[in-house]
């Protein structure tokens, strides 16, 4: 476990930041900011996965030995191997509040979603304005449950046009993925 | 159709009590073709040799049988059986088998005997006419009879004689007519001898001891007994027999008990032992009915109410679990999956049996706190934990299985608690990776016996080597757990000790053992509303006196897996002598300790090398430096200062010096 290079920071704000805009300063600097220092939140990598906690707890966490230290925080993704890097479905906690662009998607549309689909326009119930393409986006249920998050095929001008089958949203994680992927998701090999 | 008719009897025997009455149905078509009987008669040759009780001339015969059966059915068969009678009476001592005839007709012992019913009828002869039919029906239906009860154990019979069957080729509504009428009278003996058993049973349990070995269990008559015996049990100044001693009500009982419901005798015995017989009873039977299915709400994510509103809406049935939980919900019916809807994925519930959350409100965790949970997989407890601490302060969620792990890491995530660390330590490691913890809840891997209803295979699977291994290994938890607890907390110093077991040797014994090797750790009261007080003695043992504060869950009792639930408070520091944490430098004495245990070997060895000199020419001097270097480099390896270590041991050696047999030892040693 340490804390991420200069380079590591990079990559993992400007990913951050493709969904949470300028309220990623409130992930690094939350906006309560006490005078205690461990309850600062600093990231830090393990295993190639980037994980979100209080200072506190990343400094307790280093009395226990690497290959036994298998979690800790929150995960946010993880490093590919070519430097890249990837938000797991369990980083929607922390940047679900601070999203920029959000879409509420309608009750029949939350199952295909939760199965991993691309959602379609006609199961968008509604969504921010002026959304740009391929611009991060957090989805939400009518009832404004976080299910995950994607990216827009579309603006939203030109989504206005789209037929109702058509894609609008690429998915990238949903909250299914805990069933589906509970195998691979968490594994720190 | 005859054929047909002994396939279905191959298997293994269904219901007693059905079966009689299927036949009772057939009774009707029974009537006017008694004569017809003689036809199936070549049956019985057959399933006498089936029986391995014929010879060579029996088995001609019946192939006799067989050609005149084609022939024509009705003569030749009766030529065949006359012969087929012949034989058996020449083989066979023809009193006994009379008396065996007669025997079985009250007693249920028939099933043993019926391989003899024809030669018995050879006997009978002279009765011919009439009591012929009624005899070969006794005679045809015995021996199915008895492939029914013994088919468990040999199925080859059922086959010889199911070829030989064919090879009869009887006229086939013929037999199968007579084949009713047969099992027909045969089940009116049998019931007859049933009833007589079962009036019988009490005063002789050494004949129904020897009828539960000889039978597949016939259970509806064993839940009588079992009940039978409980009763006389229950008030057994009144009702027992003079003749027998409580003890051998019980054995029968826990015999009957194996039987009944699968238990392994250790196991039945041992669980038995908990109860009063009656009681005992109530838990074997709960144990077969599954628990309800207990949702827990994630206080993180939404409340019981949006919760159950939520879950309503798709059409799920549910209620509060009690008054003791403001979180949990008991479902009853569901149209939906509910390991898999939006709100499970997002969070807002986790599937938790009700007993799992009562260690967690025995911790009582507080918020900024630092807790511990040992054996913390799947997570249920953990994130109840994380719930109540409002994702303040710290959770370490350890489980010494990684694989496990893999559930652990996924909810803990996906019920957002961001105060975790999950780490795969041995539990039993803990003082020494991190200690200083306000509250510990471990909730130790055992025996399963309090959740048979979840997982049967515990039934057959546990033997005294389990109850054996696994208290010492709660035993080492529970001590890790108490050194690693911080008696100095302001708010806390607690340690819970759960198990989902009911055996005494899993729960008490391994609290008093606690108590007995750390006399800083007290019993406090659990908190919890509701439960069975743990034993304050058992069985000779005496435990501790607040041992009655500890609580025991029964599925009888509360319909909550069987579980147990102990809440210990350390108020003073752990005797560091006693711990057996090696090499943690920051007591000072203890080095010295291990040091001088060190030093020994060194300074022996320097005399012994000296009495050698003659023969070897050793150079004394340069020997002493090497082997002085080896040893600070063994030290050092050791994590331990050397040369602190190496002045403590100088004078440590002095007083063993004089020890031959050390000296020795520790030679051959290097």
């Amino acid at each position: 476990m340490r804390a991420l290079t200069e380079e590591e920071t990079q990559t993992l704000f400007s990913k951050l930041a493709n969904y949470t805009g300028r309220s990623l300063n409130n992930l690094i600097q939350p906006p309560s900011d006490s005078s205690k220092e461990g309850e600062r939140y600093v990231f830090r990598l393990h295993d190639s996965r980037v994980y979100y906690m209080k200072l506190s707890i990343a400094n307790l966490a280093t009395s226990i030995s690497r290959e036994n230290l298998l979690s800790l925080g929150t995960c946010l993704g993880k490093f590919t191997k070519t430097g890249k890097f990837r938000l797991h479905i369990t980083a929607l906690d922390i940047i679900a509040p601070h999203a920029r662009y959000k879409v509420w998607i309608k009750p029949n549309g939350e199952m295909p979603f939760l199965y991993g689909g691309n959602i379609v326009k006609a199961h968008i119930g509604r969504w921010s304005e002026d959304c740009p393409e391929h611009q991060g986006v957090v989805v939400f249920s009518m009832d404004d449950k976080p299910l995950g998050f994607g990216v827009t095929a579309r603006s939203t001008a030109e989504t206005r046009r789209l037929d109702p089958t058509s894609i609008t949203v690429f998915r990238q994680a949903d909250v299914g993925e805990y069933l589906r992927e509970e195998d691979t998701l968490f594994t720190t090999t | 159709m005859g054929v047909g008719r002994r396939m279905q009897k191959q298997g293994p025997p269904p219901d007693l009590g059905k079966k009689r009455k299927s036949f009772e149905a057939e009774d009707g078509t029974r009537g006017k073709k008694r004569k017809t009987s003689e036809n199936s008669r070549p049956v019985a040759p057959s399933s006498q040799s089936s029986n391995g009780k014929s010879n060579s001339g029996l088995t001609q015969h019946t192939e006799g049988n067989f050609v005149n059966g084609e022939r024509s059915k009705r003569n030749h068969g009766k030529a065949s059986v006359k012969s087929g009678k012949a034989v058996t009476l020449g083989d066979d001592s023809s009193d006994v088998d009379a008396a065996d005839l007669f025997g079985g007709f009250d007693s249920d012992e028939d099933a043993i005997t019926n391989g003899l019913g024809d030669a018995a009828l050879g006997d009978g002869d002279a009765l011919r006419d009439d009591f012929l039919d009624s005899g070969s029906s006794i005679y045809d239906s015995e021996p199915e009879q008895e492939t029914a009860r013994f088919s468990d154990d040999d199925g080859s019979d059922a086959e010889e004689k199911l070829t030989a069957a064919n090879i009869e080729g009887l006229s086939r509504k013929l037999q199968s007519a007579q084949d009713e009428e047969a099992v027909q009278a045969a089940q009116e003996l049998q019931d007859d001898a049933l009833q007589t058993n079962i009036s019988a049973e009490v005063n002789d349990l050494s004949d129904t001891q020897a009828i539960s070995a000889q039978l597949a269990p016939d259970l509806q008559l064993l839940r009588t007994r079992i009940t039978d015996t409980i009763r006389i049990l229950d008030n057994f100044s009144t009702l027992h027999d003079p003749s027998c001693s409580r003890s051998s009500y019980t054995s029968q009982l826990l015999e009957d008990i194996c039987i009944y419901y699968g238990y392994s005798p250790y196991l039945a015995e041992k669980l038995f032992s908990l109860f009063t017989p009656s009681e005992a009873f109530a838990f074997f039977e709960s144990n077969e009915t599954p628990r309800p299915l207990v949702i827990r709400t994630n206080t993180l994510r939404t409340s019981r109410r949006s919760l159950a509103q939520a879950l309503i809406n798709r059409g799920v049935t549910l209620e509060p679990v009690g008054k003791w939980s403001k979180v949990g919900l008991q479902i009853f019916e569901s149209q939906v999956p509910l390991g898999a809807t939006p709100e499970y994925l997002a969070g807002h519930y986790i599937l938790q049996a009700a007993s799992s959350f009562l260690p967690v409100m025995a911790l009582a965790p507080q918020e900024d706190e630092r807790i511990l949970e040992m054996a913390a997989a799947p997570g249920g407890k953990s994130t109840y934990i994380a719930a109540l601490m409002k994702n303040t302060g710290i959770l370490f969620a350890n489980d010494s299985n990684k694989n496990r792990a893999k559930a652990l890491i996924g909810n803990i995530h996906r019920l957002g608690a961001k105060n975790t660390i999950i780490s795969s330590h041995d539990a039993r490691a803990f003082p020494k990776i991190i200690g200083g913890f306000d509250r510990i809840l471990l909730d130790a891997p055992c025996s399963g016996t309090g959740v048979i209803a979840k997982d049967p295979s515990v039934k057959t699977n546990k033997t005294e080597t389990d109850f054996l291994r696994l208290p010492h290994l709660q035993k080492q938890m529970l001590l890790a757990a108490i050194d690693s607890v911080d008696h100095a907390s302001k708010t806390g110093g607690y340690v819970v000790y759960s198990t989902c077991s009911v055996t005494v040797e899993e729960n008490e014994g391994v609290v008093q053992y606690a108590l007995s090797r750390r006399p800083n750790v007290k019993l406090v009261e659990t908190g919890l509303g509701f439960g069975v007080e743990g034993f304050k003695r058992y069985r000779g043992k005496t435990f501790d006196e607040k041992m009655g504060w500890t609580r025991r869950f029964y599925p009888h009792k509360y319909n909550v897996d069987g579980f147990f639930v102990a809440k210990l408070k350390k108020t003073g520091p752990s005797p560091q002598t006693k711990m057996d944490v090696k090499g943690n430098g920051t007591n000072k004495g203890k080095e010295a300790d291990v040091a001088m245990v060190d030093k020994t070997p060194m300074v022996d060895d320097e005399k012994e090398n000296g009495e050698d000199d003659d023969f070897g020419g050793f150079d004394d001097e340069e020997d002493e430096k090497i082997i002085e270097r080896a040893e600070r480099q063994r030290l050092k390896r050791k994590g331990l200062n050397p040369k602190s270590a190496l002045k403590g041991g100088k004078t440590g050696v002095a007083a063993n010096d004089a020890d031959p047999v050390r000296k020795a030892n520790t030679t051959g040693g290097q």
